[in-house]
């Protein structure tokens, strides 16, 4: 089975999971695996994205490619690119 | 055995702490650590005195938990932060929005840790806080949406999570808005004891539930003491009795008996400290007529003394949130307070004389002691 791969842009609040790193590489062919396999390889990072109802939590956004998503279920195909964005105004 | 208390103040925008100098004159501030992150609680293990606990978020990121196994030098993330569990089709969907409390478990168990939430949910620990599991028992409880249905836009509250030492089944947690509730089997049920609390707003102000404790405290030597600052009223309850007696009637009228946090004396049970603040007309929440100043009793509630000497006289508007109160466990106490303005104040003679021990800090969430 063909495994799907894609690029995941990293916003700087979550670079402690990835020691630093801005880009990094998942594997799934949606959303939730993409999700899943950053757990993987980043334990607790998701949890801080998305919450035990498996809701995307409120400040939180996600882009693949260049169209925003609120679907977990949203497929990925080898090369998509995944932006975590982190959304808060104020001080 | 004299030992240099730390202070651990816990802020909006990170943690930082304070150490003294074994007379508690001096004091040094260092951090932050965890710049930016918001900081509920931050907890020693007694039983393990190199073990803390932080409850943490971020403005974008879920809740979590760090661990310390080196008195906070540093910190690591919990392996699973507390959680409720997945909701059932039809359920309400439960998701912790913050770890506002955390308490270590009975002294004969270690390891174990309560966390309190909001919305308003209970979990325990058995390995140091390393994972959580939602204590059902209350979570799940066909009476908690009841009990917390006065509960405020932003969330309701679990706090206040305390183990009788005598009998690690017994437990008592506030939940604001909500009341105080007790177990007597290590959390699998769990009764409301609000008997004798007002409950200005509600409908009815003789309901069993629906009371708005914001801090609960029980006396280490007296577990059967407890105190209580609510919304409505300073109370202090004296187990078997059922009954909360309003202690803060024996509080000046000008000053009231409204505020957030409650501290008491480690070795003596009739000792206690509030930081009265202005709750008429639309809820100022801050030091009445802006002239902060602690109250003390030493006759468990009886009377009330003014400690005032040091602190500003005027036009001082402070804030002391329920967590940003504290004493330490020395021979002739320090107390210690932090303000949502960001100055930690402290006494090293029992709220005596006052001085400011660091200002100009972010938003003051809480502030502890550790060895």
């Amino acid at each position: 089975m063909k495994t799907n791969i894609c690029t995941v842009h990293v916003a700087s609040p979550l670079r402690s999971y990835t020691k630093g790193a801005t880009k990094v590489i998942a594997k799934g062919a949606s959303l939730q695996e993409v999700l899943a396999d950053l757990d993987q390889q980043f334990p607790g990072m998701r949890f801080r994205m998305i919450d035990e109802q498996n809701h995307i939590r409120e400040h939180i956004r996600l882009s693949i490619n260049t169209q925003m998503t609120n679907d977990l279920m949203h497929p990925l195909k080898s090369g998509d690119v995944l932006h975590l964005i982190c959304a808060l105004s104020g001080g | 055995m004299l030992t240099m208390p730390t202070l651990w103040i816990s802020t909006r925008k990170g943690v930082f702490h304070l150490s003294s100098d074994t007379k508690r004159k001096t004091w040094k501030l260092s951090g932050p650590q965890m710049l930016g992150h918001i900081i509920h609680h931050v907890v020693q293990d007694l039983r393990d005195p190199k073990t803390l606990l932080m409850a943490a978020k971020t403005g974008h990121l879920g809740p979590t938990i760090y661990r310390s196994t080196n008195r906070g030098k540093t910190w690591k993330e919990a392996k699973q932060p507390p959680a409720f569990r997945k909701a059932n089709e039809g359920e309400e969907s439960r998701a912790v929005q913050r770890v506002i409390w955390l308490t270590p478990g009975h002294a004969k168990e270690k390891g174990t840790w309560y966390a309190g939430t909001s919305p308003a949910g209970l979990f325990q620990s058995k390995d140091a806080g390393e994972t959580w599991v939602p204590v059902a028992g209350f979570n799940d409880h066909p009476m908690r949406s009841k009990w917390v249905q006065f509960g405020t836009p932003d969330g309701e509250f679990l706090h206040s999570i305390m183990t009788d030492p005598r009998d690690a089944n017994h437990l008592y947690i506030g939940i604001s808005i909500g009341g105080v509730f007790e177990s007597l089997d290590g959390g699998n049920s769990w009764l409301p004891l609000n008997q004798g609390v007002a409950m200005d707003y509600a409908p009815d102000s003789t309901a069993e539930f629906g009371h708005d404790p914001h801090c609960v405290v029980m006396h280490p030597l007296k577990p059967d003491r407890l105190y209580q600052q609510n919304h409505c009223g300073l109370y202090r309850i004296d187990r078997p009795s059922n009954m909360w007696e309003r202690i803060g009637k024996s509080m000046p009228k000008k000053i009231g008996d409204i505020g957030f946090p409650v501290v008491l004396h480690p070795h003596d049970a009739d000792t206690a400290w509030v930081f009265p603040m202005d709750g008429t007309r639309v809820w100022p929440r801050t030091a009445v007529n802006g002239k902060p100043a602690v109250y003390r009793t030493q006759n468990a509630g009886k009377s009330w003394q003014r400690l005032d000497k040091g602190l500003p006289a005027s036009q001082a508007w402070l804030t002391v949130l329920r967590q940003a109160m504290c004493a330490d466990t020395q021979l002739r106490p320090g107390v210690y307070f932090g303000t949502t303005s960001g100055e930690v104040w402290g006494s090293n003679n029992e709220g005596e004389a006052w001085k400011c021990i660091a200002q100009r800090l972010p938003e003051i969430y809480a502030v502890t002691v550790a060895d």
